[in-house]
């Protein structure tokens, strides 16, 4: 007998319980097994220390028509599968420029030699943070993975990067603005933005890859936009709603529209915060364009994974390293344009 | 001095809490600020305003912190919206202002002053300067000469490509003047313009701001809780006082006739010879013949007792526009002079 027998006859259910027992209720579970195996059929009185949370297995021991937890994560499944021919329809065309952007990219920038790319990447370096030392800094790291044979890796990974974080920023911050402007707004999209920050990042990968096929760029890159795309939007709401109420007030008084106010006055003051916002917007791209690559997102993080796949100590902890470069280059020349916005407003 | 009224306010009442239109029938019917806020939660901003403020003049809004002074004067262009009143500006109903000519209305015929200067510090002091006009959709190259016009005028030329950070308190208030100048709006709000600026530099912008007045005649309404700054600009003085007006004149009559406790305390410890003029003391006679000289009707007494030597049987002809008006006699002026007292039962005693 189980546990919560007692439940079901105290309510009379028995007879609904067993209605369908005879069929044998489904297949058995692993616990069932092994206690056919030791030969008890489970009849033997359980004390009272060993009560079992009334879950749904301890319920589906007392009564046969009871779901099993199984059930709920193979409802969840099912329904997902349901769904997915429709959701597949409506997004696949939606998402299909994500993929071209992708393929354009990496496409271009392997297609392109190196003598061009590198000096390219340089002078976007000079134009946003106007510091030769940077520059140094960037030609030397650049030329150093290109000489151990890693240039076109980390040229996969940065036009990845480049396309996401661009994308993150352009659905980021009208998302942002949004929500600085409306409370009703911010209360919806906050939970939303907690979910998809702490949600670890293999779990969006695995409906994903239900949705798309693994051989399309859009499938990382979508696993890349949802990860990276949070901060862009936090800071810039934070930012907007933190611009002087002083400010706002004469900008009111002297008559300002709400678009003059938005684009002359907040956007501009709340910049400083919103870059920074990107910044961490592309820090974060970085971080799961690792991850991605098990989804066949090319790039370093195809070498880290043969690295651990194969234990190859040495590509595993170079592509690292190559990682930690990227990541510095991008943070560095990122703070620098940041830094160049803030004192022309401050000083 | 124009005798059109150019803004005028009639039974305006706010009150700040969730069921405002509640809570006035309350008020309406007699209720306290400490009892509103206490039973109904709401807090009562301002009762039955009436304030005429005349064209070319300046109105200076006097009252200590929460008394509702700058809740007033963002009624005037609808910063904040009153629970019930009249607001007339030209003759016209502005709370029956659509959005389109709320904007025109800020944009044209009103301009503001802040306490804390609140210009944008990403844009060039000539930008901020020429705010108003870009704001009408006119280019750099417009309103540029307009904008260099009236900084040159507040003692900012050159200054135009700086940033208002690299300016100091004053010289960024001097930016939000000529930011209000170059709207060329006919009325100014000024909230505490010059409260968060050192005593000197408070003194030098009150008299910029006279100087200006006397060629420009704006109809200005001042908030401020100085006393001595409101008697120095203010032709027509409104003290307000948890929300109420208590007492609204020209400042010369106020500080000869105090009508409440509340005034009186106010009023007892300033200089009260700097403050009054000649013409509030003298005796009215247009066929005086002066004994110890002539003095003109809006000069202040100090400068009379200055004049006398301190000699009070000197008497002297009170002149104004070349034509005598008056005598003033020293005994009388000495009268004018004596100090009130703070009330027994008013601020300061229960302070003590």
């Amino acid at each position: 007998m189980a546990s919560y027998d007692f439940v079901f006859d105290a309510l009379g259910l028995r007879d609904w319980c067993d209605k369908d027992a005879a069929e044998g209720g489904g297949p058995m579970t692993m616990d069932q097994l092994l206690g056919q195996a030791a030969g008890g059929d489970g009849s033997a009185q359980t004390s009272i220390w060993d009560l079992p949370f009334p879950s749904l297995d301890a319920l589906h021991d007392a009564c046969n028509a009871m779901p099993q937890t199984r059930n709920v994560t193979k409802g969840l499944e099912e329904a997902f599968l349901g769904v997915k021919d429709s959701l597949k329809f409506i997004l696949d065309p939606l998402t299909q420029p994500l993929s071209w952007m992708l393929e354009g990219a990496l496409y271009g920038i392997l297609n392109t030699p190196w003598y061009f790319v590198v000096p390219l990447l340089l002078v976007v370096v000079w134009a946003v943070s106007r510091s030769s030392k940077l520059v140094a800094f960037v030609a030397a790291c650049i030329l150093g993975m290109a000489f151990i044979d890693h240039y076109d890796y980390a040229m996969q990974t940065l036009s990845i990067i480049f396309v996401c974080a661009f994308l993150c920023v352009l659905f980021g911050v009208p998302i942002g603005i949004a929500m600085s402007r409306s409370d009703g707004m911010q209360r919806g999209t906050i939970p939303i933005l907690d979910m998809l920050q702490t949600l670890p990042p293999f779990v969006y990968l695995i409906p994903l890859i239900f949705l798309f096929s693994v051989t399309e760029p859009k499938l990382y890159g979508i696993a890349i936009i949802l990860y990276a795309i949070v901060p862009v939007i936090r800071l810039t709401d934070l930012g907007i709603r933190l611009v002087d109420k002083d400010v706002i007030e004469a900008a009111d008084a002297f008559g300002m529209t709400e678009r003059q106010k938005l684009f002359g006055v907040q956007v501009p003051l709340a910049l400083p915060t919103i870059m920074a916002g990107v910044n961490q917007t592309i820090m974060m791209s970085l971080a799961m364009v690792v991850i991605a690559s098990l989804v066949s997102a090319p790039g370093l993080g195809v070498l880290v994974l043969r690295g651990i796949r194969n234990l190859e100590l040495g590509v595993g902890l170079v592509a690292g390293l190559g990682i930690v470069l990227l990541a510095v280059i991008l943070d560095r020349v990122t703070k620098a344009s940041l830094a160049r916005i803030n004192p022309e407003q401050s000083d | 001095m124009g005798e059109d009224i150019k803004v005028s306010i009639r039974h305006l009442y706010k009150i700040f809490g969730s069921d405002p239109l509640a809570a006035l029938q309350d008020v309406k019917a007699g209720m306290g600020k400490p009892e509103l806020l206490e039973k109904r939660n709401h807090v009562l901003g301002l009762r039955d305003i009436n304030v005429d403020m005349r064209a070319g003049e300046i109105t200076v809004i006097m009252g200590l912190s929460g008394s509702g002074k700058s809740t007033l004067i963002r009624h005037l262009n609808r910063l904040i919206e009153p629970t019930a009143g009249e607001i007339e500006v030209d003759g016209e109903d502005v709370l029956a202002y659509n959005d389109e000519q709320l904007r025109k209305l800020r944009r044209e015929r009103m301009s503001m002053v802040f306490q804390k200067f609140a210009l944008l510090p990403h844009r060039t002091v000539l930008e901020n300067a020429g705010l108003a006009l870009a704001t009408r959709g006119y280019g750099r190259e417009e309103f540029e000469s307009e904008a260099n016009r009236w900084l040159d005028r507040v003692g900012l030329g050159g200054y135009g490509n700086h940033r208002p950070n690299q300016l100091s308190g004053g010289m960024q208030q001097r930016v939000g003047i000529a930011r209000a100048l170059t709207s060329n709006s006919e009325i100014m709000l000024m909230d505490e313009a010059f409260s968060a600026l050192d005593p000197l530099i408070r003194t030098d912008m009150q008299d910029l701001l006279i100087e200006l007045q006397k060629e420009l005649h704006k109809t200005i309404v001042f908030i401020t809780h100085d006393l001595d700054e409101a008697l120095k600009l203010a032709d027509h003085l409104v003290i307000l006082n948890e929300g109420e007006v208590i007492q609204q004149d020209e400042p010369q009559q106020i500080l000869l006739h105090p009508s409440d406790p509340y005034i009186e305390d106010f009023i007892s410890d300033i200089n009260r010879a700097r403050v009054l003029r000649v013409r509030s003391v003298m005796e009215p006679n247009p066929n005086a013949e002066g004994a110890s000289g002539d003095v003109e009707a809006d000069d202040n007494l100090e400068s009379v007792i200055a004049k006398a030597q301190g000699d009070t049987n000197a008497s002297f002809r009170v002149m104004r526009d070349g034509k005598p008006v008056g005598v003033l006699n020293m005994k009388s002026l000495v009268r004018a002079l004596v100090p009130t007292k703070a009330s027994e039962n008013g601020l300061r005693s229960t302070a003590a």
